[in-house]
């Protein structure tokens, strides 16, 4: 990763770059330093150096396909890496502005708070986006953890026991209240679902 | 990190608080309306919907802050003047408002929103914060607060560094790790008890290298000074050969490497070292240091597995956070896969294993049967082993040349043959118990450990029988001397009344046999040959048969791979006690051949790399991949006994036999342990040794004893009722989750039935009311508003029942 760096932040230092306000009040908005917001943009715009612009005085309105952001080296062996990129765009189909590219980073770094994790990774792993973990949102996230070595028995098994476990209201399928109860009193949450760039 | 918790949780309930107008009221009709249209099966119109929706509210959204900021711009307008027509009231008011947008700008990080809205909220509070400041004096907190934020940047930094340089600094964790991922975690527990005790025998190689062999290899007399540590005239010719020396002989008996090398001069070099205290205490310290670290790994060990068991969210755990974000290496990605899929494969075994309901009186009269034939094995082959040993010992003494090579060698061909079929033997028992497979891998151990104790009484009784020859040799070589001394003087006093003293080279001088240097050279020659047996058996036995299953399969009219022979399971338990037995000879050998210890950390470390390469090359995983006891005590009470085992023989020469006269650090001590005796006396004060001679009265010393015994039995039985409570507390526990866990379930529904009866009662109430246009309207209103309000309850019970159940756990 530090290898990419360097060639961006020159490429950085060759521009001039009007660090606009926005790249301040992101300071506010999330858990990143100056530094980093400055290195995460020259990230975002090795993604695409023709369509992200370098100079954001104006706020301009580019957002990065879904395609380009998940081929990051960060992300690409993560079997979950399309459902997290979805989860922080705002039209839910993978497009990320620069807002949404840093916050999404900032969730998953290392200061974010525990509360706030759970709130997301319960969105990540809601594929069909109706509020609640069911038995097949369960089911693809083990196949896209075992890359489908267990037999369906077992897969069946599994996820009949986590639901048995976590679930409080007894409606056969996970809401956010139980899945946060499962899921902070989890002892490596919060080590496993952190992203360093 | 914790006040910035708290931080946020005010900005959140005072925001709401703040919002308590429209804003608040459409997003929850938003909720309602997003829960009652769902339909299971139309996943894209809903997407789309949602995207709809989504937009919608963003606008909502921003109508919604800019109305409220509206709001409140008119409100401080009619309010404000300017600042110092402020009455004291508003003063207060404003700086409420002020410190309000403070927290809510500190906290906004940890708000889920999108960032628009962040972005929209934090422009808003800072200028709202910038214009009236002013009135109220200056802000003075941000830089404090942003000195705050990066010290405590700088401190998660460094400690993440730390950690990261901690663990770099243990040695073979990549490869741990891969063999944990893809064999499951009872066949790294063997690579990890490896590490382990490679750990310890570095620093028992630290204290016998530093503190014995070191001074006297650089303070001592050199080679060739004295006779004992020159190599005897009739053995010169072949002091060199290969042969010799990979029997330790020649040159490698006479050096550092064995006790007879040693001097017995009290201090030496110009630091005054004290070689035979040093060499007394290194040897004690030894097992003192061993001792504690079993005992303190086995306290700690127990210690975790009674704490860190909890197994209620067991299955939900493992789906959600067993995946590591930070994996960003196709291989490492790929092990990690390997080692999830091993691990839920395991979890489902344990699950399925207790859920089995067997016939237990069956089970039971099998295990009893089991067991007995154990015990048949057990001691057939005890009694074999004694008598083939008194055969032996009648054979030595008739002398070893009348016999044939089986009679000779019979001891040693007896002991490799139990060794190779009876822990086939109790394998095949083993299957009539049905254990699950980590108890049955607990006894298999225990059995072949009974086993292998019978090799260690023979090779215990073969080496005492050998120390009783070298004494009787000693006495006569000492008679021999005395006159051999004799001649000597005489001859010179025959040829030259006054004449120089003799000179006579080290090298003639009659040497006694030393004792303690050939039980060092036995250890010695036990550890290579065992060495070498379990690396030759490795590469034929694994690696061998894994080529030929491999290469012949093309041309094979079975199967190879799927039936016999197939390639090799990694034998847990063999390898395992070879360890444990390997440790326990260190431990005995160590005080007579301080070189133990070294050659042991370079086996151990050839050990470590050859095994795993044979792991990942010929083996295959188990199939019933079973999760070692994270506890790993089981091993650690084996390696306790043989250490006390090992102790035992090392303690009982030392202080029964009478050293030799003429070699090692305590020649001419009437018992080695006088060493410590002479130390009291000439080194230490006088008082000291008054002091330590009375403490050594028995009759101090025997109610001291007592006083331990009374101390254990206490510590033992508040140690039992401990455990008692703990038990009964966790079953109070899991009683009460249940309970809760069945009234939630009752409450909800009934709060279902009684929201479809409102709901039936109001649609019955609507038709009715489709008459009566006048008071339409209002019951209409007035049935939402209990549904509503039956929903809000609902809710508000859920989460109660939540909290309390958190707080219980």
């Amino acid at each position: 990763m530090k290898i990419f760096i360097v060639p961006s932040i020159i490429s950085h230092r060759l521009q001039t770059i009007s660090v606009s306000a926005v790249f301040l009040s992101l300071q506010d908005c999330t858990f990143f330093t100056r530094k980093e917001i400055l290195r995460l943009h020259g990230r975002y715009h090795e993604l695409a150096p023709h369509l992200v612009p370098m100079d954001y005085t104006n706020d301009p309105d580019c957002k990065l396909p879904l395609a380009l952001i998940v081929n990051m080296p960060e992300l690409k062996e993560n079997p979950f890496r399309n459902r997290i990129v979805e989860s922080f765009s705002e039209d839910g189909m993978g497009n990320l502005s620069f807002n949404e590219f840093v916050d999404m980073f900032s969730v998953l770094s290392e200061t974010a708070s525990r509360e706030l994790k759970a709130i997301y990774a319960f969105k990540i792993y809601d594929f069909n986006v109706d509020n609640y973990l069911c038995k097949e949102d369960l089911e693809k996230t083990l196949n896209r953890l075992t890359k489908e070595e267990l037999t369906p028995e077992e897969v069946e098994l599994v996820c009949q026991k986590s639901i048995e476990e976590a679930d409080l209201d007894g409606d056969n399928k996970l809401s956010f209240a139980d899945f946060e109860n499962m899921i902070t009193r989890a002892p490596d949450f919060l080590s496993t679902f952190h992203i360093r760039i | 990190m914790r006040g910035r918790d708290t931080e946020q949780k005010e900005g959140t309930v005072i925001e709401r608080k703040r919002r308590g107008g429209k804003g608040g009221e459409d997003e929850h009709q938003e909720q309602e309306k997003e829960k009652m249209s769902y339909r299971p099966g139309m996943r894209k119109e809903r997407r789309a919907g949602e995207r709809e929706q989504r937009i919608i509210k963003n606008q909502k959204e921003e109508r919604g802050t800019r109305r409220s900021r509206e709001k409140l711009k008119n409100e401080i307008r009619k309010s404000t003047r300017e600042p110092e027509s402020l009455s004291p009231e508003e003063l207060e008011k404003l700086k409420e408002a002020v410190d309000e947008r403070k927290k809510l700008i500190q906290g906004l990080r940890g708000k889920p929103w999108s960032m628009k809205k962040k972005l929209v909220t934090l422009r808003e509070s800072q200028e709202f914060v910038e214009k009236y400041e002013g009135a109220l004096g200056k802000g003075k907190g941000r830089k404090l607060y942003a000195y705050k934020v990066m010290m405590a940047k700088k401190w998660m930094k460094f400690q993440r560094d730390f950690e990261n340089f901690k663990t770099a600094c243990i040695p073979w964790e990549m490869k741990i790790k891969e063999i944990e991922s893809h064999f499951g975690s009872s066949v790294a527990s063997y690579f990890i008890f490896l590490r382990w005790m490679y750990g310890i025998n570095m620093i028992l190689f630290g204290l016998t290298f530093g503190l014995v062999m070191v001074p006297e290899a650089l303070m001592g007399r050199p080679y060739g000074s004295i006779p004992r540590k020159t190599v005897p005239r009739a053995e010169e010719a072949s002091a060199m050969d290969f042969a010799v020396l990979w029997d330790f002989g020649g040159y490698a008996q006479y050096s550092v490497l064995f006790y007879g090398y040693y001097n017995n001069q009290r201090a030496i070099g110009w630091l005054k070292f004290r070689m035979p205290l040093s060499y007394f205490l290194v040897g004690v310290g030894t097992v003192a240091y061993s001792y504690m670290v079993v005992i303190r790994t086995m306290a700690r060990n127990a210690n975790e597995s009674g704490v860190g068991d909890d197994n209620s969210f067991n299955f939900s755990w493992k789906t959600f956070t067993s995946w590591d974000y930070l994996i960003g290496n196709p291989e490492t990605a790929d092990n990690k896969f390997a080692s999830i899929t091993t691990s839920f494969k395991e979890a489902i075994l344990e699950e399925q294993e207790s859920r089995k309901d067997d016939n237990i009186h069956l089970t039971r009269f099998l295990r009893v049967l089991a067991n007995f034939l154990v015990l048949c094995c057990l001691a057939g082959s005890g009694y074999l082993i004694y008598f083939v040993v008194r055969r032996s010992q009648k054979f030595a003494l008739d002398g070893l040349d009348t016999h044939t090579w089986w009679e000779r060698n019979e001891v040693n061909m007896v002991m490799s043959l139990l060794g190779m079929f009876c822990p086939m033997l109790f394998d095949v028992i083993s299957a009539l118990e049905n254990y699950h497979p980590r108890v049955a891998l607990q006894w298999q151990l225990g059995r072949i450990f009974a086993l292998f104790l019978g090799n260690l009484y023979t090779f215990i009784i073969a080496l005492m029988d050998e120390i009783n020859l070298k004494r009787e040799e000693e006495k006569i070589v000492k008679f021999n001397i005395t006159t051999w001394e004799a001649s000597l003087y005489n001859s010179t006093v025959s040829e030259n009344s006054t004449g120089p003293p003799i000179t006579i080279q080290p090298a003639d001088v009659p040497r006694g046999p030393c004792w303690e240097t050939m039980v060092g050279q036995e250890f010695v020659r036990l550890i290579i040959s065992d060495t070498m047996t379990t690396y030759i058996t490795l590469l034929i036995g694994d690696f061998l048969r894994a080529v030929l299953v491999r290469f012949l399969n093309y041309c094979w009219c079975w199967d190879l791979e799927a039936g016999f022979p197939s390639y090799s399971e990694f034998d847990v338990s063999g390898n395992v006690l070879g360890l444990i037995f390997n440790q326990g000879m260190i431990w005995m050998g160590a005080f007579y051949a301080p070189c133990l210890p070294a050659l042991n950390v370079l086996r151990l470390h050839v050990s470590m790399y050859l095994q795993c390469w044979a792991v990942m090359c010929c083996n295959v995983p188990q199939e019933r991949v079973f999760k070692a006891s994270g506890s790993n005590n089981f091993y650690m009470a084996m390696l306790l006994v043989i250490l006390f085992l090992s102790t035992l023989p090392a303690i009982y020469t030392i202080v029964t036999i009478p050293p030799s006269f003429d070699c090692g650090p305590f020649s001419g001590k009437k018992r080695m342990f006088d060493v410590i005796q002479e130390t009291l006396e000439s080194d230490f004060p006088a008082w000291f040794s008054k002091v330590f001679s009375s403490a050594s009265n028995p009759g101090l010393v025997l109610p001291f004893i007592l006083l331990m015994v009374l101390a254990i039995y206490y510590l033992q039985s508040t140690s039992k009722s401990y455990k008692e409570a703990n038990v009964e507390l966790k079953k109070k526990l899991q009683t009460q989750n249940e309970e809760n866990k069945k009234k939630n379930k009752r409450a909800a529904l009934k709060a279902q039935m009684d929201l479809e009866e409102a709901r039936k009662a109001a649609s019955q109430t609507a038709e009715q009311q489709k008459n009566n246009n006048a008071s339409l309207q209002d019951q209409e209103g007035e049935t939402e508003l209990c549904i509503k309000m039956k929903q809000d309850v609902f809710n508000h019970g859920m989460k109660r029942n939540i909290q309390c159940k958190q707080k219980t756990k």
